[in-house]
């Protein structure tokens, strides 16, 4: 699960982790009151709360330049979040439909002398936490790893007894730090990995982390993602869910407990297994088509799973035809293809269905799509199933 | 000969009164499998009864063991208590632990696995299919299955199959199987980003068990710990290896299903992954209904025999 920049900096706070000063308005008519709590002349930054990174270098549909703006004055501050709320920002990483803007951030502009890089994540080759930090902030840390790697610096923390000290004052030391700045990156590290650890975070990233003038060490920037196996434990962070950020077919699925990621093809697939899932998009596209999502009805799928699948499937206007792929090891054929007759029956299916069976009661499963009267296409592998639908929405 | 467990392997069921964890024990005692004792707090005492079979359930692990004589525990334990489940295996000294678990906060597993170190037992997932070593009956039955694999789809013979992922390891052992060409073990490592044994560990396995003469290695994308088993069987596996890898159309930055299938960088994709198979001279199924004619491709090469 992800979060707003200016829900993960309330965090930080929590945890001891310092971040400039800012408060967050949901409604432009909180955008004055948002400022005069933030009761600060000097320049502030307006930032778009968004699930996506790029912000600054992202574009409104509209033409307007930059999801985040720096404002001399407060009228400035007020004219940018006017033009940004409710307004839909593109980014490279949200694809061209962009998100819509539906919290905006002030926050208090610092005086930055050196921009760094800061992250926590898992480490899967070791199964460790790892912190990762970095003299180059401020840019994409996949290009640092790539072109200068040797300005890249990690520690890895033994669950057993939790980051020690030296760990964070080797990390301070590698960043160049001294004096008072040295003192608060060490305090910061520190806070950071609690946070992480304790939340049961996935990643935490702080990208740029800077250093002011006056000794300080700030998260300029905040992106926190949990684990979401582990939600069930911290109702806190639950709370912090933005629905508008996420797809409402996506949202739907979750409710069935179907896993669902849309996609932008015209072949829809319902698949059980993670794994089958994926292959089922890579043959797809192999015989030349192109999978409209990920669809993951689980081990054990019954018959109200395959209908909601359907439905769920069939509010995406692109979608031409659907490939349904199950490989029935232990759960029965014949349930599945009972429900797929009910899903179809009960929708008005108009558009080509094709159904690959395997595995148990295949038979039983096979008679049952026959004989439903309905024009649904069988297929006996993997590959002659993703032909049959290729060519049927071709 | 197989790796890991074989129709002798005694076997306890950790949650084996919970809906899940029953429902497929039943199945691995229809198998043949030694399910010898259940283990559920509080239920110690008790029965879990099968038609003729009535296997005594414990109130831990380690009575179970010593009472049974069990060396291996399959874990149905719900995702917030399955940690402990694991580390009271590792306890009990067991050789073997298979979490079947789905949805084990990440947290909890690294603390697991690093509290396992040392430790004798082999942890296998979680969020697992389990393993199936067939057996010689009809349907492959009386072999030993620990987990949720479908083991009627299994034939005794000697390709090795291991995978991440649940269905499509189904989908490559039905491919053999219809083949004709059985299979010494079929392991399922897990879709979590945190597992005990890598596609490496069961690859060495197959390389050292004489009548395993062939290999599928089913990957997903997320990690790298594919490279790493492909980079050590070009150096030091002889037998004909093929694979596949999913999540060639996976979107960056989106989990697919498993907590694991995630693209992180640009050496994260199938492709990657792919080229490196290749790179080291594994057979790559060009589909998901490619699998055992790829092996079959890659023992013709070779000159070896895959049955």
């Amino acid at each position: 699960m992800n979060i707003h920049e200016y829900q993960a900096k309330a965090l930080f706070e929590k945890y001891g982790v310092a971040v400039p000063r800012g408060v967050a308005a949901r409604t432009p008519a909180e955008f004055d009151s948002a400022l005069s709590t933030l009761g600060h002349d000097g320049p502030l930054i307006v930032k778009s709360q968004i699930h996506a990174g790029g912000r600054g270098k992202g574009t409104f549909t509209d033409g307007f330049k930059g999801g985040v703006k720096f404002a001399q004055t407060k009228a400035e501050a007020l004219d940018y979040a006017n033009r940004m709320f409710n307004n839909t920002l593109v980014t490279a990483q949200t694809g061209p439909a962009g998100r819509k803007v539906q919290t905006v951030y002030f926050t208090v502009a610092s005086d930055i002398r050196k921009e760094y890089y800061l992250a926590i994540l898992l480490d899967r080759n070791t199964s460790l936490p790892v912190i990762v930090a970095s003299t180059e902030g401020g840019v994409e840390i996949e290009k640092v790893a790539h072109d200068t790697p040797e300005k890249i610096f990690k520690v890895f923390v033994d669950p057993a007894v939790g980051l020690q000290g030296y760990q964070a004052r080797q990390l301070a030391f590698q960043l160049g730090f001294t004096g008072d700045v040295f003192k608060n990156a060490v305090k910061l590290i520190d806070s950071l990995y609690r946070m992480f650890w304790e939340t049961d975070a996935a990643m935490v990233e702080v990208n740029p982390l800077i250093t002011t003038p006056d000794h300080k060490v700030l998260a300029l920037d905040a992106k926190v993602s949990f684990d979401d196996n582990a939600l069930f434990r911290h109702p806190e962070i639950v709370a912090l869910r933005d629905l508008n950020e996420e797809d409402p077919k996506e949202i739907e699925a979750s409710k069935y407990n179907l896993s669902y990621i849309a996609l932008d093809g015209n072949i829809a697939c319902l698949v059980n297994g993670a794994g089958l899932a994926m292959s089922t998009m890579d043959i797809i596209k192999h015989y030349g088509g192109s999978p409209a999502n990920f669809l993951d009805v689980g081990g054990g799928a019954s018959k109200d799973q395959v209908q909601a699948a359907f439905r769920i499937i069939l509010t995406d206007p692109n979608v031409k035809g659907i490939l349904v792929n199950i490989f029935g090891g232990i759960m029965d054929c014949n349930t599945i293809a009972t429900g797929v007759v009910a899903a179809a029956r009960e929708l008005g299916l108009k558009i080509p269905l094709v159904v690959r069976l395997e595995g148990n009661n295949v038979a039983a499963g096979k008679r049952t799509l026959a004989e439903s009267g309905l024009k649904i296409e069988s297929a006996d592998t993997m590959a002659d199933a993703a032909q049959k639908i290729v060519k049927l929405v071709a | 000969m197989a790796i890991i467990v074989n129709e002798k392997t005694k076997v306890l069921v950790q949650g084996i009164t919970g809906e899940f964890g029953g429902r497929h024990t039943k199945l691995s005692l229809d198998y043949g499998s030694a399910i010898v004792a259940g283990v559920t707090p509080g239920k110690g005492g008790q029965f879990f009864e099968h038609g003729e079979h009535r296997v005594p359930i414990f109130n831990t692990v380690r009575d179970a063991a010593t009472a049974t004589g069990a060396t291996a525990s399959a874990v149905f334990v719900p995702p917030p208590f399955a940690a402990d489940a694991i580390l009271e295996c590792a306890d009990a000294g067991l050789d073997l632990c298979v979490a079947i678990t789905e949805g084990i906060p990440i947290r909890d597993m690294i603390r697991a696995k690093r509290a396992m170190l040392g430790s004798k037992t082999r942890l296998i997932g979680p969020n697992c299919p389990g393993i199936v070593t067939p057996g010689t009956g009809k349907d492959s039955n009386g072999g030993c299955r620990i987990g949720i694999a479908p083991g009627y789809i299994h034939k005794k013979g000697h390709v090795g199959v291991v995978s991440r992922s649940g269905t499509l390891t189904y989908e490559a052992v039905f491919q053999l199987t219809s083949k004709g060409l059985g299979q010494t073990t079929s392991v399922g490592i897990g879709g979590d980003p945190v597992n005990g044994t890598s596609h490496l560990d069961v690859i060495k396995m197959f390389n050292d068990d004489p009548e395993t003469w062939g290999i599928i290695m089913i990957g997903e994308i997320g990690g790298n710990a594919e490279v790493e088993a492909a980079r050590w069987i070009k150096a030091n596996c002889k037998k004909p290896v093929a694979g596949f890898i999913a999540g060639a159309t996976a979107p960056a930055g989106r989990r697919m299903g498993h907590a694991g299938a995630v693209v992180g960088g640009a050496e994260d994709t199938a492709a990657a992954k792919i080229a490196v198979f290749k790179e080291c001279g594994i057979e790559c199924a060009v589909t998901p209904s490619d699998m055992a004619d790829a092996l079959v491709r890659a023992a013709k090469a070779r000159g070896a025999k895959l049955a």
